[in-house]
Order: C-alpha cells, then structure tokens, then sequence
C-alpha cells in the first residue's frame, strides 16, 4: 500500500524540522568560533561571518604564549591520556570478569552482577565527599592516575554488562572443541571468544571512551590545576571566565567534541544497534 | 539440585571448585574497582553524615547520630531543592518522551534522505555534556546569543532580553538545553522497540479500518511499553542526579531557581565546608532514586506479567 502524498509531505515536513533542530545551534556556535566580535555582537543579528577569523583555534591549538591557550592543550592531553588510560584498565578488567559471568558457574552469579549495574543508579554525589578525604590521604588529588581510578569505577559495570552479554552470544561449542584439544579456558578466551566478539570488544571501547571523556563531577572536584584538569573542566571553565568573548568558548566546545562526534557518527550502525539491543533486551 | 550436587563424583565436584577459584580470580579486579571505589565510599559516605564534619581532614569530629539529617529536613532550601528537582525530572523526562517518540516514528518510515537524519540526531548525543551547557549558555545570553538575535529579527520581541535572570524560566530553559542533547537517545531506544513491531498487525488495523488515533492507543502504545518503561527509568534517574549542566550553565542561579538537589549536596559539601550535612543530603539523593527506581521496577514486572 502506498502512502498518501499529504502523510508523505508531513513525513519530509517533520524530517526538515528535526534535521534543523539538530543542526541550527551547533551551527551557530560553529558560526561564533570563526566569526569577528563585531560580527558575533552585531545588531541585528548576523548569521554568516564577514571574513573568515581563525585566531581564537590558532590561539587555543598552538600559541605557546597563549594561558588560555596552554590551559585548554594541557585539558586536551590530560583528558586523552585518562580517556585511553580508563577504556584500557576497564576493559581488561571488563573482559576477565564477563567471562566468569558468562561462562563459569558459581554461587550468587546473577545476583553479584546485579549488584555491579546497580551501582550505575549510584548518584556520583554520593561517593564524593569520602572519595575527596580518600584522595587527599593517598596524595592522589590533582592526578591523572586518582581520575582515573574513579573513572574507572563508573566505566567497569558498563564493560561488563556489554561483554558477558556478548560473550554470551557465543557458542559454547567453539570454546569446547578447543578444551577438547588442550586448551585452558583462559588460552580458550584469548585465542576463541575475544576474537569472534570483536565487534562487542568494539562497541564497550567506544562506550567506554565517550563516558570518559564526558565525566564532569569527578574531575571538577579531584582537580586543580593543567597537571589534571580535563576538558570538560577546562571548557566550564571558560564559559565561566570569558562570557563576553563567546568565540573562544564555542572554538574550545566544538574541538573538545570532535572526539565523541566523529566516533558516534562513523561508528553510528554500531552505537545504534548496541544502543537497540540493550532496549529490546530491557 | 542439592541431592546432585552431593552424589556428584568427586571428580565433577573437583573440577566444579576449580571453576569457582577460577570465577573468583576473574571476578577480583572488577570486584576491587567497583567495591574499593564504589561501595566503600558509599559505606564512608554514611558514616560522615552522622557526624559533624566541618574539614576535609577532620580528626575526631564529635558524632551527632541523626542530627545532620535532621537539619537537612527542616531546612526550606532542601525542600525546594527537591521540588525543582521533581520538575526538571517530569519536565525534561515528559518533553524528551514525546520528541523522541515523534523522532523514533519518523526513522521508523521509509523516504529519501533517512540516513541524514538518523546520522544528524546523533549529534547532539555525542556533544559533551559541559559542551552543550556552554552552547546553551552562549544562545541565551542577553547580549550577543542568538535567542535574542531571532526572536527580534522575527519581530518577535522589542528589546533584548535577559533570559536567565528569572527563576524559574532559568530552570525551563536548562530543562530545554537538557532535552535537545538527550532526546535523541530517547529516539533511538523507542526506535528500536518500534522497528520490533511487525508490520502485519498495522495491516490487520487496516482491515478492521482502526483509524490511526485508536491504531496507536490500542496497539502501538501497549506493544511499546516495555520500551517506554526502560527509558523512563534510565531518565528518571538520570534527571534526579542532574548536576553537570546546572553547574555550567547557571551555578543554581539565578536566586537558586535552578539549583537541583545534587547542586544543593555539592553546595553545602564544598562551598559551605560542611561535609556532614552535605553527606546527608547526597544519601537523600540517593534514597529519592532507589526509591523511584524500585517503584518502577515493580510496575515493569507487574506489567509484564499481565502483558503474559
């Protein structure tokens, strides 16, 4: 049966309004970042640049005499470093515990991975005053490694969540054939499971990344200084201090997004699909 | 089960033991990450709201059993902490609801150029939380934002506003900013539970001339509502812990209308250096979301089992 032209028109109708929706104040900012002052102030509003003004990215991307410049580098290397660092201890632990949730049998195995996605409902706000006094017993305040640490935290039920599920998607049949011939199940796990659940293995690095780039209350908190301070605290930063140079914050904003953004839309089929899968699964 | 366990050869009952030590040594890292820094925070957390603490390196502060909590109940800024937090949850959670319902049904038909759309959604998703605020703080500011800009181009205002100098139509427009960054997740799990609808049932509708209104309330809001009821939770919660975009876009200002109940906790933990009542009112954060989340929990199952 085919649709009818009028149910056709508001189907484009409502795909031009989303589509704008989305767009229309990413591009604005985008707009503000390499638009003069006097562009961005101007009344009435303007909407297009008069010329195209880069000074705020060469300012925050490369002067080196530059403070905003060298704050905002330093929260861009801090928050690479602690991303990468998380997705690589959360995933190692990730995969060895979402085979034993997987594969092995054991007393209370369903209730303790509960209790490991319970801890996602936690308020951070609630383990933040004594995660405070710990760090700065353990001389670990204004540290990458103390960020990391509690990002790994948060990361760890979400690695384990999407693993065993995968893992569980595998056949048992694979892994046996191996034991049969000798292996152990940890060579099973390295040589049989982890390469046929790559996509899986894909999909928590992914996740992992984005909530470890966007961790905001942690860091606000557990950091001080360019030693540590990430991004996100770098961007709240300038929004705060430099409210009436708009530029320098939607340039920093829109750097600081590059990462998530590119991974989300080249990777879209897979967010997508893992995003559905834990929806249908419920 | 019991009865096979102890009739169980010892050589099974070997290799079973051997599966739990080997359990448990997997289990370990992930049991230290998550209990070291999660639970046993939690357990701290309790402990420092039963006494009066008042620096962050307190050496014997003098215990007080309930009395920051009772502090905390009887004084009027937690309780109206709590109901702009109430607010922000139905309102952004409500608004996002029925966008992202809108959005899941658009992606969920066929016509030329769904791709642009489903791959232009994805990026409010993907922006920064701290990003967004900023974005949104820019867009509404009095001088320059672009808020201004249109509404006076469109003839729509005189004069330049101040958006976020009122109250509560500060705490309307960080719901706003909210729900444009998350509302695309919204659409894509309902877009999930709607791609699982099979298309004969519509067709059936058809036959039996259900018009699209009664099509929708008799079968595409039931067969959703395990979808729905995910989202509702995963938003809820989200929405009762909201911190992030407060703290970037408004600091609880202006004259606290904005201040949520996790700003509130912060507010008093670290601005006003009393960790005591600040540990109260963040476990009061955390009882309002397991409270809420055992609530939906049960009307899930219950309405599983009468959909059984």
């Amino acid at each position: 049966m085919k649709p009818s032209r009028t149910s056709q028109f508001f189907t484009y109708l409502l795909a031009v309004v989303v589509s704008v929706c989305c767009i229309a104040p990413l591009a604005w900012t985008a707009f503000a970042s390499i638009a003069k002052q006097s562009d961005i102030v101007a009344k009435p509003a303007r909407w297009w640049p008069s010329e195209l003004y880069l000074d705020r990215y060469r300012e925050i991307l490369f002067n080196p005499d530059s403070s905003v410049g060298s704050a905002f580098r330093a929260a861009l290397m801090n928050s690479l470093v602690v991303g990468a660092s998380t997705v690589a201890i959360s995933m190692a632990v990730g995969i060895l515990g979402a085979y034993a949730f997987a594969r092995l049998n054991f007393p209370f195995r369903r209730t303790t991975l509960m209790v490991f996605l319970v801890t996602y409902m936690l308020p951070q706000i609630s383990l933040l005053i004594p995660l405070y006094m710990i760090l700065n017993q353990l001389g670990l305040l204004d540290t990458k490694l103390g960020l990391i640490l509690v990002n790994t935290s948060l990361v760890v039920p979400f690695t384990l969540w999407i693993l065993s599920n995968y893992f569980m998607t595998i056949p048992k049949e694979l892994e046996e054939a191996a034991r049969i011939d000798g292996t152990t199940r940890l060579g099973a796990l390295f040589r049989i499971i982890l390469p046929s659940a790559r996509p899986g293995i894909f999909a928590a690095v992914m996740f992992s990344f984005l909530l470890a780039w966007d961790e905001f209350m942690y860091a606000l908190i557990f950091t001080a200084t360019d030693a540590s301070k990430t991004i996100p605290v770098a961007i709240s930063e300038f929004a705060g201090r430099y409210t009436t140079d708009f530029g320098l914050v939607a340039a920093g904003g829109l750097i600081a997004a590059i990462p998530p953004v590119i991974i989300a839309l080249v990777f879209q089929r897979q967010i997508v699909s893992g995003l559905a899968a834990g929806a249908v699964k419920g | 089960m019991a009865g096979s366990i102890a009739a169980a050869p010892p050589r099974k009952r070997k290799r079973r033991n051997g599966e739990r030590r080997l359990a448990f040594w997997l289990l370990l890292p992930a049991i230290l990450a998550v209990f070291g820094i999660i639970l046993y925070p939690l357990y701290r957390t309790v402990l420092i709201s039963l006494f009066e603490v008042k620096s962050a390196v307190a050496v014997d502060p003098p215990f007080i059993g309930l009395g920051n909590f009772q502090e905390a109940l009887s004084s009027p800024g937690l309780w109206s902490a709590t109901g702009r937090t109430l607010y922000f949850t139905l309102v952004s959670t409500g608004i996002e609801l029925v966008l992202g319902f809108l959005v899941a049904w658009l992606l969920n038909k066929k016509f030329r150029g769904r791709w642009i759309v489903q791959a232009l959604i994805i990026l409010p998703w993907a922006l920064p939380t701290i990003v967004n605020a900023a974005m949104w703080k820019g867009i509404y500011n009095a001088q320059y934002g672009a808020l201004n800009g249109l509404l006076s181009q469109l003839g729509l205002i005189d004069q330049y506003q101040v958006w976020l100098a009122d109250p509560f139509l500060s705490l309307n427009l960080v719901i706003i900013a909210d729900a444009w960054k998350t509302t695309p997740l919204v659409a894509i799990f309902l877009l999930a539970g709607l791609t699982a609808i099979p298309s004969e049932i519509y067709e059936a509708a058809r036959v039996d001339r259900a018009g699209p209104i009664r099509s929708f309330f008799s079968m595409t809001l039931p067969l959703l509502a395990p979808s729905i009821a995910l989202v509702l939770v995963l938003r809820t919660v989200e929405a009762i812990k909201v911190f992030d975009i407060i703290y970037a876009m408004t600091r609880g200002g202006p004259a606290n209308g904005t201040q949520t109940i996790s700003y509130y906790a912060y507010v008093t933990a670290f601005s006003e250096q009393n960790y005591g009542l600040g540990s109260a009112i963040a476990l009061i954060v955390l009882l309002i979301v397991l409270v809420l989340s055992t609530v939906y929990l049960r009307l899930m199952r219950r309405s599983e089992m009468s959909m059984l």
